[in-house]
């Protein structure tokens, strides 16, 4: 051991797919730039040697669905001396927020043959609903790069290159044709927090807004372009803004605006 | 000393010959850049063949639409403008300014700069060749010269066209800058789809002449010289919008406080989509970045938006946090802040900023609402004396 103490890294899951920590893994190439700079102390997808807390930094994936999701998180916030939310499950609640537009019990009930087993919250929440959170990393799942700039910049002591703006900068930056505009597809991508290099919009597909609603959202006239030039049906709006960010206030707030429309 | 043909004459290029003129680019170490379709939109990027470029196609735009058409016959310029411009290679969305290596007492830089790229641009329409020359104002002409942009741009060898058709978003002949190019080319082409399909040239430089002198040409007749102009008075005839420019100056800066910019902010994104697709919004940002020994440093210029809040950041944060404030920013500079500062309208009428807004937000309309209602308020000055 040098006498330079090097920071110490956990990864954590709540409900989630994993994608998100897998992003990690996925750096490949910086994976040992990175390893060489952190000290992973516990990362169980990776590696099942785990070491005591404190942690420097800890990188939190999933939402918070269960009691004891609730009560771990404020463990983890304790042993954690810088916090980072990584993913749209862990900044908005993810897919599994839709449960908070129903009724979870309807859903348990439909799914499980003995739903009396399922302990859950009525609601999916993220994590900045529960504890403090030093950083949110957006993205379903988040930018590899994205990751590496954030523990980069903590690193060294610098705030992250981490874009706020919509993803239509990263979209005309990259010259690739607004499919709005020319094929009249629907694109959540001027709403939507930049991050992902506008993935879909650059294959001719509009944004799904994996990364959730940019700094200042103005759904109300997207979506009603989306209605009165592209012929959207409000169901179809609705479900649009209800996916991976549901749970974000933004597009919640607009998807209920769609909700009775059509009644 | 006349080698070349005078400047002052008009001459002929025929269809058939215009792989010529690609040719001599080419055998002059230029790179050329030209419209071609891609995802069914006709951007700017590299060829080496005029049949890559959107033969016999147009475009049909309006505020948030735009679509591709077939024209019927085979012109090779017979459209106006898509959201690419030539800002793009003049002044690349993303550079490396440079970066520097830690040392045992400090950090030197490394040097890597490559010599800039020669690019021949063709298709340069007359708003954009205003459009660039806004850009050399702001680059080249102030405090401090751009050396990257300069390069470029000194390297560049311009092939203008005149535009034969104006769009629907069009209004270059309300700002004076088009549909006839100005001068700023090394050649400008009309095209001629009359009778034989040909192009009349005009030479704007001594590099222009030169590479005229290589490809097979003669001497425009009085009847070629006048089919042309038709060409360039048909586009005029065709603006599909207006900019009455006329007091635009005092018209903005006595209305800061119109109501009409709360409905405007209404409808806008903040998308920022309008300053990226406009070729002369220039503004950019530096982003400073480690590697993760921390052992390099790279500094990076990237393309900004006045509709970000990390624009107007400063120590207590950004300044211009509504929609309001930024597209009033965005549009009173443009049209009123861009005189006092370089001494012309920063807007070239092309259009972009109407048909590629996700909305159809439209500039023209826009000023012709507060001009409608002029409520003539000053700003209000702050109130210095004391009770």
């Amino acid at each position: 051991m040098t006498a330079k103490h090097k920071p110490r890294l956990a990864v954590w899951k709540f409900a989630s797919c994993d994608g998100c920590q897998l992003s990690l893994l996925d750096c490949e190439n910086e994976l040992l730039a990175v390893t060489g700079q952190v000290e992973i102390a516990y990362f169980l997808e990776a590696s099942r040697a785990v070491l005591e807390g404190p942690y420097d930094v800890s990188l939190v994936e999933g939402s918070i669905t269960t009691a004891g999701d609730a009560e771990r998180i404020r463990e983890i916030r304790d042993a954690s001396k810088f916090l980072i939310a990584i993913g749209a499950c862990a900044t908005a609640g993810g897919i599994q927020a839709l449960r908070n537009f129903a009724d979870v019990r309807e859903f348990t009930t439909a799914v499980y043959a003995h739903p009396e087993y399922i302990d859950t919250l009525k609601r999916s929440s993220p994590i900045a609903e529960h504890v403090f959170v030093d950083f949110e990393l957006r993205g379903c799942p988040i930018n590899k790069y994205q990751l590496v700039e954030v523990i980069n910049a903590y690193l060294h002591g610098r705030r992250p290159n981490i874009p706020t703006y919509s993803v239509c900068m990263e979209c005309k930056l990259r010259g690739a044709p607004c499919v709005m505009v020319s094929a009249g597809i629907a694109c959540l991508g001027p709403v939507t927090q930049a991050g992902c290099q506008a993935l879909c919009p650059a294959y001719g597909r509009g944004c799904f807004g994996c990364y959730g609603p940019m700094e200042t959202p103005n759904t109300a006239a997207l979506t009603a372009w989306w209605r009165e030039q592209l012929g959207m049906e409000p169901e179809t709006i609705r479900r649009a803004l209800r996916t991976y960010n549901a749970g974000s206030e933004a597009f919640r707030k607009e998807s209920e605006v769609y909700e009775h429309a059509h009644d | 000393m006349t080698e070349h043909e005078p400047h002052d004459r008009l001459y002929v290029l025929d269809r058939a010959d215009l792989q010529q003129l690609f040719d001599a680019l080419q055998a002059r170490g230029y790179a050329i850049i030209a419209p071609q379709i891609e995802n069914n939109v006709i951007i700017y990027g590299a060829v080496e063949r005029v049949e890559e470029l959107p033969v016999g196609w147009t475009d049909v735009q309006e505020g948030g639409t735009y679509r591709l058409a077939r024209r019927g016959d085979a012109a090779i310029f017979g459209y106006t403008v898509g959201p690419h411009s030539w800002k793009r290679f003049l002044s690349p969305p993303l550079r490396m300014l440079w970066r520097a290596r830690k040392t045992a007492d400090g950090f030197e830089f490394v040097d890597d700069n490559a010599p800039p790229p020669r690019y021949a641009f063709i298709g340069v329409r007359a708003c954009e060749l205003a459009a660039i020359q806004r850009l050399d104002d702001i680059y080249t002409r102030g405090a401090v010269v751009d050396d990257d942009y300069q390069a470029r741009r000194h390297a560049a060898f311009i092939v203008a066209v005149n535009c034969g058709k104006a769009g629907a978003t069009c209004f270059c002949a309300s700002l004076d800058t088009g549909p006839g190019v100005g001068p700023g080319y090394d050649l400008a082409l009309t095209e001629l789809l009359e009778g034989a399909h040909r192009f009349v040239v005009a030479v704007g430089s001594e590099r222009g002449a030169e590479v005229l002198a290589a490809l097979p040409h003669r001497v425009a007749s009085e009847g070629e010289i006048k089919l042309a102009a038709a060409v360039v008075a048909q586009a005029a005839s065709q603006m599909g919008r207006t900019l009455e420019t006329t007091g635009l100056q005092e018209l903005l800066y006595r209305n800061v406080e119109h109501p009409h910019w709360d409905a405007v902010a209404e409808r806008c994104l903040t998308c920022g989509n309008c300053t990226l697709v406009c070729p002369t919004c220039f503004c950019f940002t530096i982003e400073d970045t480690t590697d993760l020994t921390g052992q390099m440093a790279e500094r990076w210029r990237r393309t900004d938006s006045c509709f970000s809040t990390a624009f107007s950041f400063i120590s207590s944060g950004s300044i211009r946090t509504s929609a309001k404030a930024r597209y009033r920013q965005w549009l009173t500079h443009k049209l009123a802040g861009w005189q006092d500062q370089f001494g012309s309208i920063g807007c070239v009428g092309c259009g972009r900023c109407i048909t590629w807004c996700p909305v159809g937000i439209d500039l023209t309309a826009e000023v012709a609402a507060l001009r409608a209602e002029d409520v003539g308020q000053p700003p209000a000055e702050p109130i210095l004396e004391m009770a």
